[in-house]
């Protein structure tokens, strides 16, 4: 009946248990709260069944957050572990869970906290950037979210039933295959990816078709904010790499399930197919991830240095070559598996090549802020600690584009360095400065700038110690995913160090999280109207907070920098109201998350009647919503009016 | 004056972090940064100069930053002039696509030539006659087969100085790489097929070897010493194991294939005939049976201990 569950599934060592009854206790205690203050009906009304974009998008934002600290919280058990387990003494954890630790550390913080703030941003700028009222698939949008949410869930579940995978965050086989890892873990991995990933996919497609067509009249391509030009570039890897990612995964877990040989090491299976078809798709997501990065500060430096974007079409062309270049590469991710030398030789020339219109991108930046006026506000410091990290990342990314060099350092806490450098110092840094510079667009008031300088300096000081001490460990030929050491080495000195570093980010997020409440608290004080930071794009010109319909006339767009150009004109925005059409919320999508998080947990313990019923429901779900007709509102025109005329904050 | 002393201050407490940072290194070995053999001294050689053309970008781009920022402003006294739309410059773009593209044509030439003179798979010029040392990764150890001499070793790999050592590598165990820093770079070593390495000791002593990829429970304990000698210790290496090393039968080596953590290492006065083609081949032949009883039992529970 319940398949391979068992009551032993709920027992856990010591550490796990904390974490068990943690989140045990923590849910009963948020149901319970919503119960107390009757809040059931305005948490359905006004969220989860909401299909406005920038509701969907703060929802993101807050579940990638709760993941954000989730991730940390297994920095700070592996930093733990190697900065104590040198010679003799064991550390804290045993090797299995050291495993679990840092496979579930890598999964979580690319997929549910990096991929959770893109879908944030996405959600939250794209339409109003480029002068619309919604997306594309409003519906479509729902699912995906809880979609996402579903993976959230799927990869947070071990913590209270059963294990995770040890089998590191990309799961190579033969190791995840059910050979060598026949418990659960391996499944909840997959399944979780697997969910999430569908969702990530229908998003892409989501907002491509967004972009396509529903830019305001006369925003041309040429005329496009950068920032929507490097989502154009995300979401089309997205459209080419997440298949590969569904594909791979189905046939892991057909191996796993039903006895396939497509990666086993016997009867004709290959692993190595795996490791190319994940990278296949891992290589173009580093990209699918940094792209709106380079976005955000193309927009952040613009504005804060008061000028246009130096080099608007070159940055279209870097976009684009990087969009393309991230498919020629991913071989570089495994030069040792020994392929021949023209191989190695081809995708390691691809590899370098990169760096050509990246480094662009960087004297672009750096010319927009020449001839300009340089605010220093907290987003530009986010964006001149990602130059100098970033520069020194993509120096180590230079050396290991040549296979000689990867031979030596492959596998070792220089790469660990090199990939965190570059996701920290570039996409974590981009996503804070991001929302540092929009968050006053959707709350009405700033975030304390004080405080958010303190939370930068601490990121970026704490990143330095964390990680220069891994660059030179990886010299010294220290591998990555070690539970324990030699004494005789002299590296627990290091790690110690690595391990300071860590505590110095986890200041700067207790900063972070400061700052937010001490904003919220101190609102009054720090309100804003529609235009703080003297912007360049469309969505400034949106009501502080925005409407549900972003604009109640929808604007005419003739040059590039839209709203700059109208307050150059001054150009008043047009009174002829008309009846707006909204989408009207809907449960399904909130629904068929739920079905899926059935049919997923199904599939993972075995239970194959719950399976069934998850994915027929799914199904059943969709047809449902597909077969309505009645999925608009309306707001009447008078409507418009009366709350166009209401004063700014009284809404 | 309040803002040039904060930047002063900065400085000298960056150099200050330095200078400790290298008195707590400075003890340390940097494998890879001072190898024990031909081949890393070419991986070092090429780690150098590719960090070198970097710095020719890396450089003005960090004083450039510096300086814009600095000069441009919103307070600085005498800011530089102010363009709010001047935003293409044919010249400038032309300079920084085009310098780029000239040091990554330079590094695509030696991404090239160094991809096929440092190929793993490439012998190695010498007169000397290269040593045959084939290598099954097992969970979680190392086993050394020296087909030429029938002995064997885990855990422990005796080299002789200046000649070449000719690698086939393969595993009986999850995906593993076969790394040893001091002497060059590593290859994965997978099952059902071999991969192979080329290397060479320059210099003796004792160096580290290890696996590189997660391969499950006991990967951080997968390490070895290799010991590079003269010639002379080498063959009385190889005499002291064909008299005092145990045998290895096929029975035996099924044992050895058992799961097992830091293993301590042991020496082999023979070997099944072609008992690496046999690991090897056992993978492709129809209904081989696993030989991995551990994996149900692990099924079991025991997952936390």
């Amino acid at each position: 009946m319940l398949g391979q569950l068992t009551l032993e599934a709920f027992q856990k060592g010591l550490i796990e248990m904390g974490a068990q009854i943690g989140l045990v206790v923590g849910g009963l205690v948020v149901v319970g709260l919503l119960f107390y203050f009757k809040k059931w009906k305005w948490l359905w009304k006004t969220w989860i069944t909401s299909l406005d974009p920038k509701k969907i998008g703060i929802m993101y934002l807050i579940l990638a957050a709760f993941m954000l600290l989730r991730g940390l919280a297994d920095v700070l058990m592996m930093r733990a572990q190697q900065a104590m387990s040198s010679g003799d003494a064991t550390g804290i954890l045993s090797s299995d869970h050291f495993q679990q630790v840092f496979s579930a550390h890598g999964t979580i913080m690319i997929f549910f906290v990096a991929m959770g703030v893109i879908f944030a941003l996405f959600n939250l700028i794209v339409p109003s950037q480029i002068g619309a009222r919604d997306v594309a698939f409003p519906f479509m949008n729902s699912v995906s979210f809880w979609l996402f949410f579903v993976g959230v869930a799927l990869i947070n579940l071990p913590l209270i039933v059963g294990e995770f995978s040890a089998a590191g965050w990309l799961a190579y086989p033969p190791l995840s295959g059910l050979e060598y890892s026949p418990g659960v873990g391996v499944d909840y991995w997959i399944w979780a990816l697997q969910i999430a990933g569908i969702g990530s996919l229908l998003s892409g497609i989501n907002f491509l078709v967004t972009i396509f067509k529903m830019r305001a009249p006369g925003m041309r391509m040429m005329k496009m904010p950068i920032f929507v030009w490097s989502v154009l570039g995300s979401v089309s890897l997205i459209i080419f790499a997440f298949p590969i990612l569904t594909a791979t995964l189905g046939m892991l877990s057909l191996d796993r399930l039903i006895g396939t040989h497509f990666f086993t090491s016997d009867f004709g299976g290959n692993p190595m197919m795996y490791v190319n078809l994940i990278w296949a798709w891992g290589h173009p997501e580093v990209y699918i991830l940094i792209l709106p990065a380079f976005g955000i500060f193309s927009e952040i430096v613009a504005t804060f240095s008061g000028k246009r974007l130096f080099g608007y079409k070159s940055m279209v062309a870097a976009i684009l070559a990087i969009t393309f270049l991230s498919f020629t590469v991913w071989l570089h991710h495994f030069f040792t598996m020994g392929a021949g030398a023209n191989v190695n030789a081809f995708f390691g020339i691809m590899t370098a090549v990169i760096a050509v219109p990246t480094g662009v991108k960087v004297f672009n930046w750096l010319f927009t802020m020449y001839r300009g006026r340089v605010r220093l506000t907290t987003p530009m410091l986010w964006f001149l600690g990602f130059v100098v990290t970033f520069t020194l990342g993509g120096v180590a990314g230079v050396l290991m584009s040549v296979p000689a060099i990867d031979f030596q350092v492959h596998n070792t806490l220089f790469l660990v360095a090199h990939f965190h450098t570059m996701i920290i110092g570039g996409v974590l840094f981009g996503f804070f400065a991001g929302l540092t510079y929009w968050f006053p667009k959707f709350a009405g008031f700033r975030l304390n700038e004080r405080l958010g300088r303190y939370a930068f300096w601490c990121w970026l000081i704490g990143f330095l110690t964390a990680f220069v001490p891994l660059y030179a460990l990886g010299l010294m030929g220290a591998v990555r995913r070690m539970d324990h050491y030699s004494s005789e080495l002299g590296w627990q000195q290091l790690f110690i160090v690595a391990g300071v570093g860590v505590a110095i980010i986890c200041l700067g997020v207790f900063f972070q999280l400061l700052q937010l409440v001490v904003s919220i608290i101190q609102r009054k004080k720090n309100m804003v109207g529609a235009d703080p930071w003297d912007g360049r794009t469309l969505e400034w010109a949106m009501s502080t907070p925005p409407k549900e319909y972003n604009f109640a006339v929808l604007p005419t767009v003739t040059e590039r920098d839209a709203f700059w150009e109208m307050k150059q004109k001054k150009q008043l925005p047009s009174r002829n109201y008309e009846d707006v059409h909204v989408p009207k919320n809907s449960g399904i999508g909130v629904m068929v998350g739920m079905s899926a998080l059935a049919a997923g947990f199904g599939i993972i313990w075995h239970i194959w009647w719950l399976a069934l019923i998850g994915f027929i429901a799914v199904l059943v779900l969709l047809i449902v919503r597909l077969t309505s007709d009645d999925t608009e509102r309306v707001i009447p025109r008078a409507e418009v009016e009366r709350l166009e005329n209401m004063k700014a904050g009284a809404a | 004056m309040k803002v040039k002393f904060k930047i002063l201050v900065s400085v000298l407490l960056a150099i200050a972090v330095i200078a400790a940072f290298w008195i707590l290194i400075r003890n340390n070995s940097f494998d890879v940064l001072q190898p024990a053999g031909t081949i890393g001294d070419q991986q070092r050689d090429l780690i150098i100069f590719a960090s070198a053309l970097s710095a020719i970008i890396v450089i003005p781009v960090f004083a450039m930053t510096f300086w814009i920022v600095w000069k441009y402003r919103v307070g600085h006294k005498k800011p530089g002039a102010y363009r709010p739309e001047w935003s293409k410059s044919r010249l400038a773009e032309t300079i920084w696509w085009g310098i780029p593209i000239i040091l990554i044509g330079i590094l695509g030439v030696i991404i090239w030539t160094s991809s096929h003179t440092l190929d793993p798979y490439r012998k190695l010029d010498s007169e000397e006659t290269p040593l045959r040392v084939q290598v099954i990764a097992l969970e979680w150890k190392w086993l050394f087969i020296y087909p030429e001499q029938n002995v064997a070793s885990v855990n422990f790999l005796q080299i002789p100085v200046g000649r070449p050592i000719n690698f086939e590598i393969t595993s009986d165990a999850p995906m593993n790489s076969f790394w040893i820093p001091k002497l060059g770079g590593q290859v994965y070593a997978m099952n059902g097929m071999t991969t192979k390495l080329h290397l060479q000791a320059h210099t003796p002593g004792d160096y580290t070897g290890k696996t590189a990829n997660i391969s499950g429970e006991g990967y951080s304990g997968m390490t070895f010493t290799t010991r590079a000698g003269s010639e002379a210790d080498f063959s009385s290496w190889v005499k002291g194991a064909q008299q005092n090393g145990q045998e290895l039968t096929m029975t035996g080596y099924n044992k050895l294939a058992e799961p097992s953590k830091n293993v301590a290492p042991i020496l082999y006065s023979s070997r099944p005939e072609s008992l690496y083609d046999t690991v090897v081949m056992k993978y492709m032949m129809p209904g081989h049976e696993t030989t991995h009883e551990h994996a149900k039992d692990a099924a079991e529970g025991d997952h936390h201990e």
